[in-house]
């Protein structure tokens, strides 16, 4: 069996006869990615200030869905969902189920990041809100939430490409994104190892981008940055 | 009980044996190629420094499910014929070993540079400095991390279902396909992995607590 590992000859030609099935892929991880981040971001935010500020109740439940969610796998969450709805007699498609289980698993780690920034914030700043007559929701707004944001953004920025890696598994649920369609090129091809070899490297270069894509946002978008080049 | 038989129940309890048993071999393995990469990470030498930062921007770049399936079909072109546990195994081995390696380098290097300076004072020779002053005092730092990326390599353990390694949830997949009745049972398998989990979570954050206050 050994002379098998010396005259193993590397086949890259499905690359051309699936070309169009991996740009699919491609397209459908990213589109998971780019759809989850936002709403995701926004539970997450909603729900530190709801650990943090809330009432007891509140604090409670964040605190319950937040371990909760952090101390599972992902890949339990989506088929709790998945197939939870299915017995529901909720027809969702793949696509979303999976979406909708990456918003919230990815919320429960934004919270804890978000709650780490928030809790971060000089006393001062909250006192300088506070003499402006500004309301709670206003300081929250306008003053904490923006640094928060500014402080831990590194930290959210490693979260979602995480979350972008994490995508591969939603094949498990029938979305057809590039971990999918990689399985399906290799069941046709038996070329298992290249083909994933491949895919590893489509991966590295699309977690690379947009880790860059997330930190040119930050360039652009935090106005201290911008204007004094200096971080916060 | 809940609608699911004693049998039922108890196969999924094995599934979990094998989750902990490959979480073992990971941290294990981890460990074994983390710290070499550690050293190399905090290493003087640049060629050691960008070489192992490679390494963990590989492995860290591309998804653990990949990792195992390239894995899984690269030793079979090899010819070797492996079961899923050895592949799983290698692929955890990788995988954490890059997390731990960046990991224990920050604990490294946190540790201030005037102890470095100290042990120079005594005419301690460079190993005799990192062995003993360096080392015990990283240790302390690293300590809290490391337990809580456990609980990570714990829940990544759950990516080996895809190929075929039977653990929990692969297990719990398994049952839900025979009975349908998915709420019980990846409620189980949820509850099982949040028991394992979850006390690693708390006993990290205690000992984060307990470090920042000495």
């Amino acid at each position: 069996m050994r002379g098998c590992a010396l005259s193993y000859e590397f086949d890259f030609s499905f690359l051309n006869d699936y070309l169009p099935e991996l740009w699919h892929g491609i397209w459908l991880t990213l589109g998971m990615t780019v759809v989850s981040i936002v709403p995701g971001f926004a539970l997450g935010t909603g729900c530190a200030v709801g650990r943090l500020y809330g009432p007891p109740w509140v604090q409670r439940l964040v605190t319950i869905y937040v371990e909760g969610i952090r101390n599972t796998p992902l890949i339990i969450q989506v088929f709790w969902l998945f197939f939870g709805l299915a017995v529901l007699q909720v027809r969702v498609g793949p696509f979303p189920a999976a979406v909708i289980a990456l918003v919230i698993n990815v919320g429960a780690y934004t919270a804890e990041i978000m709650r780490a920034g928030l809790q971060s914030i000089p006393k001062g700043q909250l006192e300088a809100a506070a003499c402006l007559a500004l309301k709670p929701s206003q300081s929250l707004w306008s003053v904490q939430i923006p640094q928060a944001v500014e402080r831990v953004y590194p930290a959210l920025v490693s979260q979602f490409v995480l979350m972008m890696l994490a995508t591969s598994i939603m094949s498990q649920i029938s979305a057809e994104e590039l971990t999918g369609v990689a399985y399906m090129i290799q069941s046709f091809t038996f070329r298992g190892f290249e083909v994933y070899l491949v895919i590893a490297g489509i991966y590295l270069v699309m977690s690379c981008l947009l880790r860059l894509t997330l930190l040119g946002v930050a360039q652009v978008s935090f106005p201290r940055r911008r204007r004094l080049g200096t971080p916060l | 009980m809940f609608g699911l038989t004693i049998e039922q129940i108890a196969f999924i309890f094995r599934g979990a044996g094998w989750t902990i048993v490959l979480s073992l071999l990971g941290f294990v393995g981890g460990t074994i190629l983390g710290l070499p990469v550690a050293l190399a990470r905090a290493s003087r030498r640049r060629s050691l420094r960008t070489g192992s930062g490679l390494f963990v921007q590989l492995v860290q770049g591309i998804p653990l499910p990949v990792i195992m399936f390239v894995v899984y079909f690269g030793i079979s072109i090899g010819g070797y014929d492996v079961p899923a546990l050895v592949a799983a195994g290698i692929a955890m081995t990788l995988y954490s070993s890059a997390y731990l390696g960046e990991i224990w380098r920050g604990c490294i290097q946190a540790v201030p540079k005037t102890q470095w300076e100290a042990g120079e004072c005594l005419a301690l020779t460079n190993t005799q400095r990192f062995v003993f002053v360096i080392l015990p005092q990283a240790l302390r730092i690293a300590v809290p991390p490391t337990v809580g990326f456990l609980v990570q390599i714990v829940k990544n353990t759950s990516y080996a279902v895809v190929i075929g390694f039977f653990d929990l949830t692969y297990s719990a997949k398994v049952i839900n396909n025979s009975t349908f009745m998915p709420f019980t049972v990846f409620t189980l398998a949820a509850l099982i992995y949040f028991a394992i989990c979850f006390p690693m979570s708390v006993l990290a954050r205690r000992f984060e607590r307990r470090l920042s206050r000495s």
